[in-house]
């Protein structure tokens, strides 16, 4: 199959075209991590962009759906250097370009991946379309380019809708209540609270304070998801209400959303942090932690006076928020993904043994 | 933490000669953990055995000391120099050991000298098998199930417990030498036998074997603060049961999810954090469906941590000498970006393959199955987009002159014989062949399920060799292919040459193809972040996509060429010559680039040059660097023979290219041929008036037999165009002559084989220099203290010459200057020549770095290599101020570190064809001292007490007498053969008689077996006298007996031992105050 990939600087590229026959577009961003891509793929803060490997090599150990973050593939479209189409691994249940397939979702293998990211960190993310297409005739690279340019910008998109819980459940747990605002959860995430035998109603995005507390809950949890925090009106809103009342906690965009609620402002990255490398320092300890990250968006280090938030942990490679604490509010936060999943697994008992110490009301 | 303050002068321990096992990565180390803790205002002392290194170059440390690596002489150093802290894991295992050594015995609590790095008890918790299982066990990380034993009964008596086939690991050993596979109760004992007698400590780990598991590696840093970051994880391209050290390995895992790399990434922290570790590490993993063991780990810095420095970009050396005095990862600056800290982990955007390089071609008898005890010599790396790209650059990078294409068609020396039933043994029992084997067993039709299910390797590796035979297939042959079909062999790898043999063309006809159609390698970036940050690194690899990250700049560049994978006869010398031409150029203004392929090296460390091109040396992979960067000059001097091969090539093909004008710098590529076509070369010679060996050439077996008739009995015969005396031979009758002939054809069918007259008895020299065209500056004048007939590389040489008269040695300068001047010689050339009977031959000349370049340097005190690189941009040497040839302030020794312990089949025996993988310096004000370190460092402990075998030819007898006198006056027995012991009977020596090995038993190879000789001198006077030295030889090296061969060398050992039983022993000096004006 024919596969282009067009960007709105004008860039086009002609490639190998997998999984499904179909065109997509969103922003073209890039991740670093070598392994994890099935995590990747059905993580729901993916949606609305196409999801670019800065390795080369993606697809070696198959599709095996004990890996996945949530029902299916979330990212828009997929772009490889090569895509392995023979896996070897003893759980593969399927290949990618299967799974692309079966989801209903294009990909593209054989073009400059290094280039795509290169231009990317020069330019900022840029907006993209993918299309895929199994006739022989050529495929029109301009055409993706114009698609590109009529994507809306990612801020302007409602993606939370798209991904949140249609509506409230609960998983039960023997310890402590959470009530868990899903703006696009991790499954990682509810199995770290699991663990920990904490008992987890999860509610839609737009769930309101009240709905919230009838769960009866100890701590308020807001999970990850896509796109700008400013998007997440209602969640702003309940955090707003119930900080002060129940301890907070929250991971990437929750992170973000929680920061907005407490009175800062967040803007976007020029290009994100995502991959599993990425070094948190713990200002306490000192030490570096290395997590693996997601996000476009952060929260803006100069908003922060005169809200009573106190910054935790740093990212030492540019310095950014990694997490903060509100030590009159009882809130907990941070924008790594301490569930892992991809990624390393270095600050998973740290922040969940906290979550659940907080909902413990220690 | 800021780096601790009393911590202001630290010794560092090298590693000593390169040993099987041991190679040029703690060269590469431990130069980058110098510089890094000098940069942080830190006095370094350091101690190294091995003057073929970067790292003792009196510059690199604030102290040198080129001694040998014992407790007792460290132990000295500390006294004379005091330093507050010392760091064990720079220098490998030698380092550790030696760490080990002097702690026990109380040295560093006595000079108050602090243990920085690793921690003494993780050296214990880690070589120390049985403490190493409870360390695991506490942290409920899993191993093997094992019994630490001390004897074979123990051994055997575990058989039932843990079934065969059973891994034996010797403790404090080094790359698992003595270790090995046991499938039987017989194996079980014989490996047990070796194995209690390698460990320092007489202790063997028997162990559950996971043969055929995956193996995977991590490496891991941790500070003091606690901070832990892996840098890198390699996959083993082969199973369990062969060492990883003599596996292909690749960079990333490949086949590992998520979920199980971060859960051996996570034990991997565990580990280093339980150890304590305060720097690098190295965990080593099997894995089989989910579950993992843990096989060994490192606590230093190792081959590994080169190459994944390397692969990465991240320096961990550099890193980890900074975390021993304190800093944290976060306090360190991250070089590759300047503005990131060193506290991240390096994220990847390519795939790096490593080969190993192993020395059966110099070895045809040893046993070439590799197993869990290494057998190699050194390795390659390369780096490519994809594992098909990686792969195939490797291979050529190894210089074996084995292709898959010869592997595909069975062209090849070794695949005649694969038929098929051939490569299914060869796929169940691994040999250095193997990767060829399975390439060869796809291409004739094999399933990727039966190889997979012979060899243990996992079928996504056989998948990627599978792609390449799918695009070789789609080159048709009898034409170019198609711009489509051509285009997608250049992305998977394949080079010009590959194309051209599928498609029938030549090779110039598929580059200008590719020229024509704009398919052209892009050079990408190693930045150790996959390109999420601007990096500063000028680190680059070839492929064929579309964006090419270099600027060339306009300034006035060289291309240097590198050396390779380390094998013996080109060592770590060459790239010692490599890095001094590097600096010597940038010392001009002249902007440096590299390309080499070789990861243990400093050559390849980012910051030796302008530009590292981390690339396979052949013709078109250099071709691709000129017509990009463009440079003014290509230097082939320095690498060796690898580059020095390219040479000719290099200058056809720019030739052919109008549109460049690249020169090669120094001497002329025609000029070159002139020195090694021996034709030539002897027309040169008797138009000079220079004595030269008789000699003929042969293309046929009746032209040998006709040569060797006139020259006489016995004649050195070899084919022409070798490396290190490859397949050269003393040949004493036309028996000997019929076999040579045999085999010798196939080495180099396209040249001649060159019969010379082996000068019997001869004294042998050396001489390295460096001419401009008007001056010829010599370095040094050595002098062979080695029976003639032994390849000088496997030499024991002494400079300056102790037994040549000035008149021999006037004659040796004159020949040098002349031979020099006529070659046209821009740069460095060396001479080997030889004296018998007042006449001085000279053997061969060859215009090129020498492997003794490094030593004659530091003997001397003048960098020869960085003068030569200056005369080959077209500085004179009277601009240089080097005209005169440099009076040495003391005496040096060079001894050779021979390979045979670790090569079990292999003959030990030493002759025209070079043996050695490394060599040590022994440097002294007086021969005997300077002899005796020599020694010393080479692990021959010449003795104080016991017995001394005496066999001496007539025409030394006049010289043992004095010799025996100091022996016997140190209380030695002396004991000999016939006319020795008569001899020094009729002179007042006692000695006891034995018999020759021709006359029978008991002689003194029995005496030897039974451990009662200590020391061995055998001056050989005929075939048969040098066929009953071989057999000595043989068992001197079974059972470590110091063995010497020439009068020159005992009288050296004489007052060696004179030196050794006084009171006060040997004194240490650095280099500097040794050897330089």
């Amino acid at each position: 199959m024919n596969a282009v990939i067009g960007l709105e600087d004008g860039t086009i590229l002609h490639g190998t075209g997998f999984g499904s026959e179909c065109e997509v577009s969103g922003e073209l961003v890039f991740t670093t991590q070598f392994t994890g891509y099935e995590e990747a793929l059905t993580d729901p803060s993916y949606r609305g962009q196409i999801l670019m490997f800065a390795y080369p090599l993606i697809g070696n150990y198959g599709v095996n759906p004990d890996a996945f973050q949530s029902q299916g593939m979330q990212a828009e479209g997929l772009v490889v250097r090569e895509m392995c189409d023979h896996p070897s691994h003893y759980q593969h249940k399927e290949s990618i370009h299967e799974f692309l397939e079966r989801e209903g979702k294009p990909g593209i293998a054989g073009i400059d991946t290094r280039h795509l990211t290169i231009k990317t960190r020069e330019h900022g993310t840029l907006r993209a379309a993918l299309i895929v297409d199994g006739s022989s005739s050529g495929i029109d690279g301009e055409y993706a380019v114009e698609l590109a340019r009529e994507q809306p910008d990612i801020s302007e998109i409602d993606l939370i809708s798209q991904v949140t819980c249609k509506r409230p459940y609960h998983i039960e747990g023997s310890g402590k209540k959470v009530a868990l605002i899903d703006l696009g959860i991790k499954q990682n995430i509810l199995r770290s609270l699991e663990r920990r035998g904490l008992d987890i109603s999860v509610f839609p995005a737009t769930a309101t304070a009240t709905e919230v507390m009838s769960a009866g809950p100890d701590i308020l949890f807001l999970s990850n998801g896509p796109g700008d925090p400013t998007q997440a009106k209602s969640a702003i809103g309940v955090v707003s209400e119930l900080a002060g009342t129940l301890p907070v906690a929250g991971i990437c965009l929750g992170h973000q959303v929680i920061a907005l609620a407490l009175g800062c402002e967040t803007y976007k990255l020029k290009f994100g942090h995502r991959g599993a490398n990425q070094p948190v320092k713990d200002l306490q300890s000192g030490k570096v932690y290395i997590s693996s990250q997601n996000h476009g968006f952060a929260v803006d280090k100069d908003s922060i006076e005169g809200t009573g938030i106190k910054i935790t942990q740093i990212n030492t490679n540019d310095g950014t928020i990694e997490g903060f604490e509100h030590p009159d509010l009882d809130v907990l936060s941070v924008q790594y993904h301490p569930e892992a999943h991809p990624g390393p697994r270095d600050t998973e008992m740290w922040f969940f043994d906290r979550v659940a110490g907080r909902a413990g009301g220690e | 933490m800021p780096k601790d303050p009393t911590i202001k002068k630290i010794l560092l321990i090298g590693s000593g000669p390169i040993l099987i096992g041991q190679a040029a990565e703690f060269d590469f180390s431990g130069s980058q953990a110098c510089q890094s803790l000098r940069e942080e205002g830190i006095s370094v002392v350091l101690v190294n055995s091995n003057s073929a290194t970067v790292m003792t170059d009196p510059e690199t440390a604030d102290a040198v000391y080129i001694e040998p690596l014992t407790p007792e002489v460290i132990e000295k150093i500390i006294e004379i120099e005091r330093p507050d802290g010392l760091i064990a894991g720079f220098g490998g295992q030698t380092g550790l050991n030696l760490t080990t050594e002097l702690a026990e015995s109380g040295a560093l609590d006595k000079y108050n000298v602090k243990l920085l790095g690793t921690p003494l008890k993780a050296i214990y918790d880690t070589e120390d098998r049985e403490l190493f299982k409870q360390a695991m066990e506490k942290i409920g990380e899993p191993v093997p199930r094992s019994r630490a034993v001390s004897t074979i009964k123990d051994a055997l008596a575990l058989i039932p417990k843990l079934g065969l086939p059973l891994i034996v690991r010797p403790a404090y050993t080094l790359g698992g030498a003595g270790g090995g596979i046991a499938y039987t109760r017989d194996d079980l004992c014989r490996i047990c036998e070796l194995g209690l007698n390698r460990s320092r400590i007489n202790q063997v780990l028997v162990e559950e074997s996971v043969l055929g598991w995956k193996e995977f590696e991590y490496e891991v840093i941790r500070d003091s603060g606690d901070t832990c970051i892996t840098i890198c994880n390699m996959e083993n391209f082969d199973p369990m049961g062969i060492h990883t050290g003599e596996s292909i390995v690749v960079t990333p895992s490949q086949t590992l999810s998520d979920n199980e790399h971060q859960m051996l990434r996570s034990a991997a922290i565990n580990i280093i954090r339980f150890l304590g570790i305060e720097g690098g590490c190295n965990i080593q993993f099997a894995v089989k469906d989910g579950k993992y063991i843990i096989v060994e780990v490192n606590p230093r810095v190792s081959r590994s941590s080169a190459l994944a420095s390397k692969a990465t970009g991240y320096p961990i050396a550099r890193v980890a000498a900074k975390i021993a005095i304190g800093l944290n990862l976060d306090e360190i600056r991250n070089d590759v970006t300047g503005e990131t800290p060193a506290s991240f982990e390096p994220a990847i955007d390519y795939v790096v393959a490593k080969i190993p390089r192993w020395p059966f071609d110099k070895f045809v008898t040893a046993d070439n199955t590799l197993t869990t005890a290494m057998k190699s010599t050194g390795e390659v790396m390369a780096i490519g987009r994809t594992i098909e790209e990686a792969l195939l650059k490797a291979v050529r990078s190894l210089d074996i002159g084995m292709s898959f294409g010869d592997a595909g068609t069975g062209t090849g020396t070794a695949a005649d014989d694969w038929t098929p039933d051939r490569i299914r043994e060869l796929l169940r029992t691994p040999t250095d062949q193997r990767l060829f084997v399975v390439y060869h067993a796809l291409r004739t039709g094999f399933s990727s399920e039966e190889i997979s299910e012979l060899t243990s390797i996992d079928p996504f590796f056989l998948q990627k060799l599978g792609n390449i035979i799918e695009i070789e297939d789609r080159i048709k042959p009898g034409s170019s292919p198609d711009p489509k079909v051509l285009r997608d062999a250049k992305w998977i790898g394949l080079t010009d040459e590959r194309i051209a043999e599928l498609a029938g063309v030549t090779r110039e006809a598929v580059t200008d193809q590719r020229h024509d159609h704009g398919i052209l390698p892009a050079y990408k970036m190693v930045d150790t972040c996959a390109a999420e940050f601007a990096a500063k690194t000028p680190y680059y690899y070839s492929c064929y996509e579309d964006e090419c990250e270099i600027n060339p700049t306009s300034r006035k560049k060289v291309l240097i060429l590198g050396a390779g994978p380390i094998r013996i006869g080109q060592g770590i010398e060459f790239d010692y010559c490599t890095v001094h031409a590097v600096m010597s150029l940038r010392e001009e203004g002249i902007e440096t680039h590299i390309v080499n392929n070789n990861p243990e090296t400093v050559s390849t460390d980012f910051d030796t040059s302008d530009k590292l091109f981390f690339e396979p040396l052949t013709l078109e992979d250099v071709m691709n660097i000129i017509e990009r960067e463009r440079p003014y000059g290509v230097c082939v001097q320095f690498g060796g023979q690898t580059s020095v091969n390219l040479a000719i090539p290099l200058a056809k093909e720019i030739a052919r290219r109008p549109d460049l004008d690249t020169q090669i710098l120094g001497t002329s590529p025609d000029d070159m041929d002139l020195a090694e076509d021996r034709k030539r070369f002897n027309q040169l010679l008797a138009g000079l008036g220079i004595p030269q060996p008789e000699a003929g050439y042969a293309t046929s077996k009746e032209e040998a037999h006709v040569a060797s008739d006139r020259i006489g009995y016995p004649v050195l015969v070899r084919p022409s165009y070798v490396l290190g005396g490859r397949a050269m031979e003393i040949v004493y009758d036309s028996d000997d002559l019929d076999r040579y002939m045999r085999e010798a054809v196939r080495v180099s069918p396209d040249h001649p084989v060159l019969i010379d007259d082996f000068l019997e008895d001869a004294v042998e020299i050396d001489c390295d220099a460096v001419c401009d065209g008007t001056d010829v500056l010599i370095g040094a004048i050595m002098e062979h203290i080695e029976e003639a007939g032994i390849h000088s590389g496997d030499s024991v040489c002494v400079i300056p010459p102790q037994s040549l008269s000035p008149d021999i040695m006037d004659k040796v300068r004159d020949y040098v200057t002349r031979i020099a001047l006529a070659l046209n010689v821009r740069g460095l050339i060396n001479l080997q020549l030889a004296e018998k009977d007042g006449v001085v031959y000279v053997l061969e000349a060859n215009p090129r770095s020498s492997r003794t370049i490094p030593f004659v340097s530091k003997a001397v005190g003048i960098p020869l290599a960085k003068i030569a690189a200056k005369v080959i941009v077209g500085k004179t040497l009277q601009e240089l101020g080097y005209v005169d040839e440099p009076v040495p302030n003391c005496v040096s020794v060079k001894e050779v570190l021979l390979p045979f312990d670790k090569l079990p089949g292999a003959d030990p025996i030493l002759g025209p064809e070079m043996r050695s993988t490394g060599e040590v310096m022994g440097v002294d004000h007086d021969y005997g001292t300077a002899y005796y370190k020599a020694q010393l460092a080479a692990g021959n402990r010449l003795p104080t007490e016991g017995t001394v075998f005496l066999s001496i030819r007539d025409a030394d007898k006049g010289r043992i007498v004095d010799i025996a006198r100091k022996l016997r006056s140190t209380g030695l027995q002396l004991i000999g053969t016939g006319g020795t012991v008569a001899h020094l009977r009729d002179h007042g020596v006692a000695a006891i008689l034995i018999k020759k090995v021709s006359e029978g038993s008991p002689n003194v190879v029995d005496l030897i077996r039974a451990g009662k000789v200590d020391l061995i001198v055998n001056t050989p006077r005929s075939k048969q006298g040098r066929r009953d030295g071989y057999e000595i030889r043989r068992a001197a090296v079974d059972f470590s007996v110091p063995y010497i061969t020439t009068i020159q060398a005992a009288v050296a050992a004489g007052d060696a031992i004179t030196v050794a039983a006084g009171k006060d022993g040997i004194g240490v000096e650095s280099i500097r105050e040794l050897c330089y004006p």
